[in-house]
Order: structure tokens, then sequence, then C-alpha cells
């Protein structure tokens, strides 16, 4: 049982914020560092997290055969069009961008943001977009800046954003943009990130005895 | 009284919507049921391409200054391709689709929203390959002329060919890609001869209605850009546009489980997106 930093319960702890997405970005190291946040879920997690992991342009089942062993949600590559349900576990399938489209996904054939597609800015700006204030950003290990823009962008439209401390990052780059960026709440270990994900109830709002307001 | 800031997303949409207004206001063209995230997208690069900082900006620019509409307009118009995209698609026609029309005597193909014509010349080498050209008609449509202009051309840059060449053959591909064309300095023409069968139409889907009856629709990634209300429309079409038992192909991606009259379909192969109209 991992206990959350004192600074991180406190911006969780209130109640008009409800967390209704978690957006997940990942590149070099990212397979094994979202299996240790997202292993310890249950199969009965009520919301949608949506993963842009950085892959090769050609699509492969490893990787997601490899998040199949490592999470208890049901997993899909989306399609065009494909409504977002709750407690799925969407991963952006190769050599397309991934977006938010109302309640609903998009996929697109732009080309490459920072040499990458599918990007993980393009599917933070849409989050954003989408979820205004609702929105949980992560970002976790890589070695390029994708992800820093659309993770301020998350935080700019009020929803909330989360850096792997890039101390204990396999490739600190990208969350250290981030954090250059200016576009994180908190920066977190991997078993605090898995216990924040843990925290978060049925109605979105984590499990809380006081009732104080966040501290912004 | 004190009025309520209006959040971020809030403004940004209003000022997408806004600028797309404008544009079909003052110029007749119209994005205003495309999907917002990509086109806002779009629409931000553009904005930035042009050193601004804000989309009222950009619609106060575009409204005064056509050149500045074009190059949005190219922006927002241009979808990529590429010969034999998802080669796969291909293979599984040649499979499980040819076999049927070759029971046909006459086979109306639509390639809805041929863009630059690569799929089209995919299509027809196909064709000539499995011997169905010759009872074949082809009807390649856009809604953009310069894109109709340059599939018209059958110019293709020689540093794509590598790549094509090899979806080719991945397509099931039973020569060689460089049989069906000539190359000289920087650029590849294919022949004439694959042009012989087809017609070359301006279309729009968002707008046009059907004008005929096919054996095989193919409208791939090109719903992917409209929103819900439009990718219906666009499949009321289709669907009004197809013989029964007729197939319709689908883009990577695209599915029918997202639309209208999926009940109508069965699917051929649910991975490469064909699908036969049964009722």
């Amino acid at each position: 049982m991992v206990k959350l930093p004192e600074s991180v319960g406190e911006k969780f702890r209130f109640d008009d914020r409800k967390i209704e997405i978690v957006v997940i970005g990942a590149s070099l190291g990212g397979p094994q560092a979202i299996k240790a946040i997202l292993s310890g879920l249950p199969s009965s997690f009520p919301l949608p997290i949506v993963v842009v992991q950085h892959r090769g342009i050609s699509s492969n089942t490893a990787l997601m055969y490899f998040l199949t062993r490592s999470c208890a949600l049901p997993i899909a590559e989306p399609e065009d069009k494909e409504p977002i349900v709750y407690g799925k576990l969407y991963l952006a399938p190769a050599d397309y961008h991934l977006l938010i489209e109302d309640r609903s996904f998009a996929l697109s054939i732009d080309e490459p943001l920072h040499y990458n597609r599918p990007s993980i800015d393009v599917l933070f700006d849409s989050a954003a977009d989408a979820y205004g204030q609702r929105a949980l950003g992560v970002l976790l290990t890589g070695s390029n800046c994708d992800g820093a823009a659309g993770l301020a962008n998350i935080k700019r439209h009020g929803g909330v954003t989360v850096a792997q401390d890039p101390a204990t990052a396999e490739a600190p780059e990208m969350p250290t943009a981030a954090i250059a960026a200016k576009a994180v709440d908190e920066t977190l270990k991997l078993p605090e990130i898995a216990e924040l994900l843990k925290s978060l109830s049925s109605a979105g709002t984590p499990k809380s005895r006081s009732r104080k307001k966040a501290l912004k | 009284m004190e009025l309520a800031a209006i959040t971020k997303e809030k403004l940004d949409r209003i000022e997408v919507k806004l600028l797309l207004e404008a544009i079909h206001e003052a110029y007749g063209f119209d994005f205003r049921a495309y999907a917002y995230a990509s086109i806002k997208r779009r629409i931000q690069r553009r904005m930035e391409a042009e050193g601004l900082t804000d989309i009222a900006a950009l619609q106060d620019k575009v409204l005064r200054n056509p050149e500045t509409l074009e190059r949005l307009l190219l922006d927002l118009s241009v979808n990529w391709t590429a010969m034999f995209r998802d080669p796969g698609f291909f293979l599984t026609f040649r499979k499980k689709v040819v076999p049927t029309l070759r029971t046909y005597p006459f086979v109306r193909i639509w390639l809805a929203g041929c863009s630059t014509g690569e799929e089209v010349y995919s299509m027809a080498i196909l064709l000539k390959e499995e011997g169905l050209y010759d009872k074949a008609r082809v009807y390649a449509t856009d809604f953009n002329e310069p894109s109709l202009r340059k599939a018209k051309d059958r110019i293709i840059p020689i540093d794509r060919m590598k790549t094509y060449s090899e979806n080719y053959l991945r397509a099931g591909g039973k020569g060689s890609l460089s049989d069906y064309y000539n190359a000289k300095y920087d650029r590849a023409r294919f022949d004439s001869s694959l042009m012989k069968n087809v017609t070359f139409a301006q279309h729009n889907l968002a707008t046009d209605s059907s004008f005929n009856e096919f054996n095989v629709i193919l409208c791939r990634n090109v719903t992917i850009y409209f929103n819900e209300d439009l990718h219906n429309r666009v499949h009321e079409l289709l669907y009004a546009s197809l013989v029964r038992l007729g197939t319709l192909g689908l883009g990577d991606k695209e599915s029918i489980k997202f639309s209208p009259h999926e009940d109508c379909y069965e699917a051929i192969d649910e991975g490469h997106k064909l699908y036969r109209k049964i009722k």
C-alpha cells in the first residue's frame, strides 16, 4: 500500500472535481512503465484509459498482447467513430494519430508530429478539448519532447497533469520537458501514479475523508 | 449581473465554428460538418504558419486575403494517400471479391473520394491483372478540383515508387509495378490505357446525391475527417448507391459498426473492411 505524498492528496481531495478520462503518453521504456501503473487496477475500474505508446509503423500485436497480460481491463485499438466506453483500456494503433471527438474516437493519417504517429500531443490536445477539467493526463518515460505541449494544454483547460519522476524514468527527457514547460501538477514515481489511479472512485473523485478545497 | 467566463474549450470551439461559417458564407466551401478535433489541428497549423496566435485573426486574414484562403483550403482538403495502401485490403479484394465479379457481365465501381488518384491506378491495375478490366467501368470522384486534375495526369514522383512497388507485390501483384508506367527524370507516368474505362468527376459526398448503382464502392479514409452526422449522411448515400449483394470497402480503421444500416451488411472480411450489402 503506497501512501500518496500529502500535496497530491490535497490536490485530489475536493468535491467538484470529477475525472472522467485518463490519458497516458509514453515512449522509450513505456511498456514497462505502463504495466507498473496499470497492473494493480481492478477489472471494475470505472474510467476509460487511453494510451499512446510510441511504436513502429508496422502494426504488430506484441504490444497489445503485452498490455492484455499486464492489465485486468479489456483492451482494444479503437476504430474511427468508436464510442469511448468506461472501464476499457484503449491503445493508439500503429501509424495513426488517435484523437477524441466528443465521446468517440477519431483516427487520422495526418503527418507525424515530432516524427511520431501516433503522437501524444495529438491525443492530449483533443482530450483537453473534449474533457476540459475532467481529464487526467499522465506523461511517462521517453526520449523526445512529444507530450509536453499536450500536457500543458490539459493543464490550461483545468485538467490534472502528472509526470513520471524523471529520476525514475528509463528515458527522462519526455517528463523533464513537460516539467520545464510548467505543464505538470505533480511529479510522481510509478508506484505513486499507480496508487493515484487506484484511488479514483466510481464517481471519478478520489475517496476522501475531509472536504478540503483544492489548492491550485 | 456577473457573467461567468466561458471555458477555454468552449471559446476554441466557437472560434473554429465561426471560421468555418465565414469560409462557407464568403466562398461557399463547406467544412462545417468536419470532425472537430482533426480540423482544429489543421486550422491551428495554418494559423501558426501565417504567424498568427489566434483563430479569430486567421478568420480575419482569410476573409480579406484570398491567397490565405487558398493556403487554408489546401490544408483542409488534401488527404494523404498511397498506391495499394493497406496492401492486405487489395489482396483480400482479389481473393474474396473478384471471384464474384467474374460472374457479372458488367462491373460498375465507384471510388468515392479518390483524391489524387493513387487508389484509381491501384484498382485499374488490379482489374487488368484479374482480367476484369474490359467489362469494368470505374467512376472516380472527389470534391477537390486540383486533386482530380492531378489524378487525371497519372504522374507520381519517382521517389515513391519503391514503396508503391512493395505495396503492389504485397497486394498480390502478378508482375511488376513498373510494367504500368514510364519513368522520366524524377517522375513516373502511368499508361493512359489504364484510364480507358475510368471516368473522373467532381462529386461532393457532403451535398450531392446518388448518381448510379454500383457493384463495388470504395470509400476509404474519407469519413475519418467527417463528424458523426456527415459520416452517417455519407453512409446513407453509399448504401443507396450499392446494388444488393454489392461490395463496400472502407479504410483500415473504419467500420460499418458505427454507421446506419449496419445490419444491412454482412462482413466479407471484417479485418480488411470489406462488406456485402444483404438487404
